[in-house]
């Protein structure tokens, strides 16, 4: 099958050009995976995952900012609405703003996208709406800055130096602000709780937070703390794949070291 | 309603955008998609910036705490648009509050990061046990490999410096990337799906 130019006439048109074959596999064995794992759930087995200190550790720090009278801060980065982990944020705000709205804590989350301070605004609200106290939801805590990197790094510790948050949550995409906004949280003594799917910025998380939830961490924390049986299940399909993907690589390794052959150039 | 509506989007095209990575005809009508995208984008940024300047104004005419800040926050939120009206080239007003303002502003923010990092290296350091001794030694190691006078300590630590970034760097910076991705399109699939709505907004 060979690839095919964008625009090339119709008569030369193939369904899948051959340079996304194995990507296309990828993606069934995924869909696969996850649509195995429902059918499992809808005949009655329940799955279960191994707890995330991190995660547990959200209620702790909602706890102590309440005891102390003090905010809970949130961020979720430099991260648009398009990037998987800024959906994963949304989950845990979801989480987050329910708690903080059944204790009556404030909430505040400064944003650096417009999309997502929207998306944002009504998934506060509707977390305190179920909560049962839709007046604990303020739009004026929960807002757009600036889509300036720096520019929103300033507000966004100009604000935790402000309003001295008693737990600080980071989830989600981060660059360079990162470690700034961290160490302005450690500054404040607040708990540190931080995800992220940016691998050069988990250094920065891993020394400068109390707890840090790495890599695909961040996708299972807001199933982890809402109980939903339907996200826990894929996530057990998400461990299946990588059990599988450990397989093919102890594979390629093996048959690379002991015959030659290399499988990741047939990949 | 509103819920079900936005399931229904999401669905609609999420399965698009699936099928056209997969299939190259519906190229025309992914880059429609994308200029919708941008027209909703420059929306909602319209909206944010109002919503942002309507919360300053409030602060400021209430003169409720740090009213000062909101009102730097308005003048700067109007200085730029207007200053633009005169036009955007080299010797513009626009141009000069950009690079004697706000770049300056910018790097000065970012410049906050070395002192940040120093301190954070301080905190993540200390051997308290042994994976933050093992921590200590390999950044010790790599610190040294990357300066001069740690060739002039000992020749080989430049080597032993890219090993450590190299061999056990990639191997774990790996194995997180590859959970990273299986979780991105277990994620994608569930939105798509509608098994994950937190998102979704209010139900009405």
């Amino acid at each position: 099958m060979a690839a095919i130019a964008y625009g090339q006439p119709m008569n030369t048109f193939i369904w899948l050009p051959a340079e996304k074959v194995p990507v296309f596999i990828a993606f069934l064995c995924v869909a696969a995976a996850l649509l195995g794992v429902f059918f499992l759930k809808r005949r009655g087995k329940s799955f279960k995952i191994r707890t995330l200190p991190g995660a547990l550790a959200i209620e702790e720090a909602i706890g102590r900012a309440t005891e102390m009278g003090k905010p809970v801060f949130f961020t979720s980065g430099t991260g648009e609405i398009d990037r998987m982990a800024t959906l994963a944020a949304l989950s845990v705000l979801g989480e987050v703003a329910y708690k903080t709205a059944q204790y009556g804590t404030p909430l505040f989350y400064p944003n650096n996208d417009p999309v997502v301070a929207s998306v944002a605004q009504e998934v506060a609200a509707e977390a305190a709406s179920k909560a049962g106290h839709p007046e604990a939801y303020k739009p004026e805590n929960v807002f757009f800055v600036t889509k300036s990197q720096f520019g929103y790094t300033a507000h966004a510790s100009g604000l935790m130096e402000r309003i001295k948050p008693a737990a600080t949550l980071y989830f989600g995409t981060f660059e360079g602000e990162s470690l700034i906004l961290a160490e302005t949280g450690f500054a404040q003594g607040a708990i540190q709780i931080a995800a992220t799917d940016s691998t050069i910025q988990l250094a920065f998380f891993l020394v400068a937070c109390d707890y840090t939830l790495i890599g695909e961490e961040l996708f299972a924390a807001g199933g982890s703390l809402s109980g939903d049986q339907e996200v826990l299940s894929s996530i057990v399909a998400q461990d299946w794949l990588k059990a599988a993907v450990i397989l093919l690589l102890l594979i390629g390794a093996f048959l690379v070291t002991f015959t030659g052959f290399n499988l990741a150039s047939h990949l | 309603m509103t819920r079900r509506l936005v399931f229904w989007i999401t669905l609609s095209f999420g399965l698009f955008m699936i099928f056209q990575f997969f299939i190259p005809v519906f190229n025309g009508a992914y880059r429609k998609v994308l200029d919708w995208m941008q027209v909703i984008y420059l929306s909602s940024l319209l909206v944010g910036v109002i919503a942002l300047g309507l919360q300053h104004l409030k602060k400021v005419s209430g003169q409720s705490p740090g009213w000062a800040y909101s009102l730097v926050t308005i003048i700067g939120l109007l200085a730029m648009p207007v200053a633009s009206i005169w036009g955007t080239g080299e010797n513009s007003a626009f141009f000069w509050l950009f690079n004697n303002l706000q770049v300056p502003m910018q790097s000065t923010v970012f410049s906050l990061l070395a002192f940040f990092v120093a301190s954070a290296a301080f905190r993540g350091f200390r051997a308290r046990s042994l994976p933050a001794f093992l921590l200590l030694i390999s950044a010790a190691i790599v610190m040294l490999g990357r300066v001069p006078i740690g060739t002039k300590l000992y020749f080989d630590f430049p080597t032993w410096a890219q090993t450590l970034l190299d061999v056990p760097g990639v191997a774990a910076r790996r194995g997180i990337l590859i959970g990273i991705g299986l979780g991105s399109v277990a994620t994608s699939l569930r939105v798509i799906l509608g098994i994950e709505r937190g998102f979704f907004g209010r139900k009405t």
